[in-house]
């Protein structure tokens, strides 16, 4: 295949982006979107210009750190990480724009690599159950209903790429922020801190200057690992209901 | 002739710290010898931990929840994206609740076969004992494990192994365990207790008065270069199965860390012990960066198999039961599908050899699940390995439901490492090493489930117990600091080498001669490993290094965001250490676990260990580039588990 690709270019998080054009040539179908981008940087060192700089790392579709915004989509057409697409879902002479996550949150770094330090602070703020090593009962002490399991592995699954954000039209980080909120709130061993976990990680995120939710559905569309919508409203009824508590201590 | 191969051989090295008596209880009596660091005076010590994977996270976790200063290095953008994360199929713990006689020993012993008696004793018990508070670790942080339908968790086999110990979480065990030491790590940054930096790299170890005391790293968005100082350093980096360009490891894995260390000092060992998975997504051209493994889980139910005839080409479901060869299950009658990797391997490359191989080149077996599907109905094996197959179909665009799988080995792990003692402290005072970056527990082959035990093992449990013991006794009154001229050397040394990288202005990329030795090493270092071939490459890898400072193309600055270097910087160290693996496997002439010498196998091909001459870790010093390194052998004694040949017939 012979393709166009119109790819953002940016020397630093200070200086101006603009869209580049280059065209790359003996394009297998079995490569995968990532080795096209490859084959492209090979080309541009040889030729000692500057290659595309993109985050990358087990193109396995689990480590969560590639993330191309291509033609508009987060992570393009396929559902399923930019790793993990592959250049079957293109055709000989497209022209494929690819830029990076766009998100006031997320200031690009250089070309199509962002900063996505902010995921890792709404973490830091209450995405965690206190246990320290050492301190742990027997694994069978509490038993957890398979339902519950279940729930908490679904939401467990998120790999913190990003796409939600990049996806809705707001920059919001909702259903980052409740995947992880509802991962460990179901669980009896994320009990006791169910509350501040959700308070201190919502407003974390309101923190880090994402944007609010209008509900529109994009970031699930756009998630690769298939977190539903729904864990965005489960999570607002854990705030409210924590809220509640919270007063009710407070008075 | 390599001058490289005219290695000396010096003094034995010994591990001094596994107490005398009975193995059971050496993990208890040496906790107890160990000295302790008051509480108080914790906080005045900083430890240095390169690496957030199983062993990194959980160890900065554990060290800054005791109440130690840890600062704490990834080259990903989030210490969450360590390659721990990629991890599959599960973790063993001998917890035996499924009453089916497992036990601590049983699965001491499992593991010290399954290495084929080349680890040692010591260590791989203490392994099996922590293996059970691991699974009550994880489950109190909200690792999300399988579970059945009364709450209790579930378990599952692997290879090497006819008990059910292996605790998962669907096909993203990695991924779950990760993110609790993660998270716990998370929790300890957010208090201040640990000083995160992540996007930087190490890029050297400073050693000063024979003591690690720092490092040198490099930021890897404004590419400054800075040290950093600490009372120990912790290297829990991974393995360096990149050396072969093509593997299942993450892109950016790389060996700097410990090879850098072992440039300054530290016994590296056993490194031709490389485990080459079974079970991976066959290639499918030149343009491929890195092959993606399916979890050994699949072998539970998946049978694998090949045409009877050689250079049958018809498509799989017309090929008749009568004239399919389950070689596994034929060869290996009680084991079956699920022998060891090390054995999976290489049979699957002897038939591929033999001209029996299926897909594209003939480089591939079939992993069939008609019969699973007929037997447990399709929901059922969806609801075990949905996961996995969808990955298969995104990869190869085939329906695993309905065509059978096709795979093929692939490099996968290293069991090879820096040399540790039982401490984890390796030769050089100061510097420990954990998880797959030391070499310690699984010998010449590392049974499925058992790297994220270890990594877990070392992180949560064994390094937080033995450090103390480093930092008690030797207290650090003098204060290391940028001017001291070692730390200026060193500095200067790692400048200088950026600084050639980008000027030599060649004409070939880091990744093409990557990609070149990689063939070298997969050719002449890979399943099967002769004399000739092992010299072949020894003459090989110094002439592509030659080319490489000649021709190495790097564009743009050391002061920026520049993959190039980063890449460029890692091919420097896989060209020395591809060197050393196969001088390793040359001077090892046996078979054990992953290391194949075609001169040494049975009458039926089988791996023939030669206990007499080889029954010692080989822990290498390193002299200079190119020259030969100097061997030092750890003699490993057997008192509880007995050499035999393996067998899973």
């Amino acid at each position: 295949m012979k393709l166009t690709l119109r790819v953002w270019r940016q020397q630093n998080a200070d200086a101006p982006g603009a869209m580049s054009t280059y065209e790359v040539d003996g394009i297998s179908k079995d490569m995968s979107f990532l080795e096209m981008l490859d084959t492209l940087n090979e080309e541009l060192i040889v030729k000692g210009d500057d290659p595309v700089a993109f985050d990358h790392d087990c193109r396995e579709g689990i480590c969560g750190a590639c993330s191309l915004v291509i033609n508009g989509d987060a992570h393009g057409p396929e559902r399923t990480t930019t790793c993990q697409l592959h250049m079957r879902s293109f055709k000989d002479g497209d022209t494929i724009d690819i830029e990076p996550w766009r998100a006031a949150a997320f200031p690009v770094v250089k070309d199509l690599v962002v900063d996505r330090t902010a995921f890792d602070r709404i973490i830091q703020s209450g995405g965690y159950i206190s246990a320290p090593t050492g301190s742990a009962p027997d694994a069978h002490a509490t038993p957890v209903p398979k339902p519950d399991a279940d729930f908490a592995f679904e939401h467990a699954e998120c790999i913190g790429c990003g796409a939600c954000v990049a996806a809705c039209p707001n920059g919001s980080a909702m259903l980052f922020t409740s995947a992880k909120v509802n991962h460990l709130n179901v669980l009896p061993q994320g009990a006791p801190e169910r509350e501040s976990r959700v308070l201190d990680m919502v407003g974390q995120m309101d923190h880090e200057g994402f944007g609010g939710c209008t509900l529109t559905g994009e970031c699930a569309t756009a998630c690769p690992k298939g977190i539903p919508l729904f864990s965005i409203t489960h999570m607002n009824k854990e705030w409210l209901r924590a809220n509640r508590k919270d007063k009710r201590t407070a008075s | 002739m390599s001058a490289f191969a005219e290695y000396a051989v010096g003094e034995p090295v010994v591990d001094d710290k596994a107490p005398a008596g009975p193995i059971a209880e050496r993990w208890d009596t040496r906790r107890f010898q160990a000295k302790l660091v008051n509480p108080a005076n914790r906080r005045k010590h900083t430890v240095i931990v390169v690496g957030t994977g199983l062993a990194g996270g959980a160890a900065g976790a554990t060290l800054a929840e005791q109440g130690y200063h840890v600062v704490q290095f990834c080259y990903q953008d989030s210490p969450r994206r360590a390659h721990s994360i990629a991890a599959q199929g599960g973790i063993n713990a001998a917890k035996n609740y499924r009453n089916d006689g497992d036990s601590v020993h049983r699965l001491f012993y499992d593991t010290v076969k399954g290495g084929d008696f080349r680890a040692r004793e010591s260590n791989v018990h203490r392994l099996a004992q922590i293996s059970v508070e691991i699974i009550d670790q994880c489950v109190a942080q909200g690792v999300p494990f399988a579970r059945e339908y009364g709450g209790l968790l579930d378990t599952r086999s692997f290879g090497g192994v006819q008990v059910s110990r292996t605790f998962y979480a669907r096909g993203q065990t990695g991924q779950q365990l990760l993110l609790g030491a993660y998270q716990a790590l998370s929790r300890q940054i957010a208090a201040g207790n640990v000083e995160m930096h992540p996007r930087t790299e190490m890029l050297d170890l400073i050693v000063v008065d024979g003591r690690a005391r720092g490092i040198v790293a490099r930021d890897l968005i404004t590419g400054k270069i800075e040290t950093y100082f600490a009372d120990a350093v912790v290297l829990a980096s991974g393995g360096y199965g990149n050396v072969f360009y093509l593997s299942t490891n993450a892109m950016n894995s790389n060996a700097t860390a410990v090879w850098r260390a072992h440039r300054r000092g530290a016994y590296f060992a056993n490194p031709c012990f490389t485990q080459i998975h079974p079970t991976c997504i066959p290639r499918t051209g030149d343009h491929q960066s890195k092959l993606t493994l399916m979890s050994e889980s699949l072998r539970n139910d998946g049978r694998i198999w090949v045409p009877k005839a050689k250079g049958d080409t018809r498509p799989a479901n017309e090929i008749p039961e009568d004239e399919r060869d389950y070689y596994l299950e034929r060869i290996y009658p009680s084991f079956g599908n699920l022998v060891p990797r090390d054995i999976a391997s290489r049979a699957a490359k002897n038939v591929c050899d033999e001209g029996r191989g299926v897909g594209p080149g003939g480089q591939g077996v079939y992993l069939d699940f008609a019969d699973a599907i007929k037997r447990m109905g399709k929901k059922k094996v969806e609801a075990k390995y949905g996961n996995l197959f969808d990955m298969y179909a995104r990869i190869t665009d085939e329906d695993p439901y309905k065509t059978p799988m096709r795979i093929y080995p692939a490099v996968h792990y290293t069991m090879g490492g820096l040399w540790v003692d039982y401490d984890l402290q390796t030769t050089v005072p100061g510097l420990f090493a954990i998880g797959e970056a030391n070499f310690s527990d699984h010998g010449a082959n590392r049974l499925g489930a058992s790297a994220l035990m270890q990594g877990l093992a070392d992180g949560y449990f064994v390094l937080p117990s033995t450090i103390n013991d480093y930092l008690a006794r030797n207290p650090h009154k003098d204060e290391v600091s940028a001017e001291h001229p070692v730390v200026r050397e060193v500095m200067s040394e790692t400048e200088d080498r950026l600084a050639r990288l980008l000027a030599v202005d060649g004409d070939r990329t880091p990744d093409s001669f990557h990609r070149e030795l990689g063939e070298v090493m997969w050719e002449f270092c890979g399943m099967a490993r002769s004399e000739t071939g092992l010299r072949k490459a020894l003459e090989r890898i110094p002439q592509i290094r030659d080319e490489f400072w000649r021709r190495i193309k790097v564009p743009g600055t050391g002061e920026e965001f520049n993959q190039s270097l980063e890449k460029a910087n890692r091919v420097v160290d896989y060209l020395e250490l591809a060197e050393l693996m196969c001088l390793d496997a040359l001077h090892r002439a046996e078979s054990c676990g992953g290391h194949f010498r075609e001169e040494s196998q049975t009458p039926d091909g089988e791996a023939e260990r030669r206990d007499e001459e080889f029954s010692y870790a080989a822990a290498w010093e390193f002299t200079a580039t190119g020259a030969a390194p100097v061997l030092h052998k750890e003699d490993l004694v057997f008192d509880y588990v007995h050499p035999t040949q393996r067998s899973y017939a």
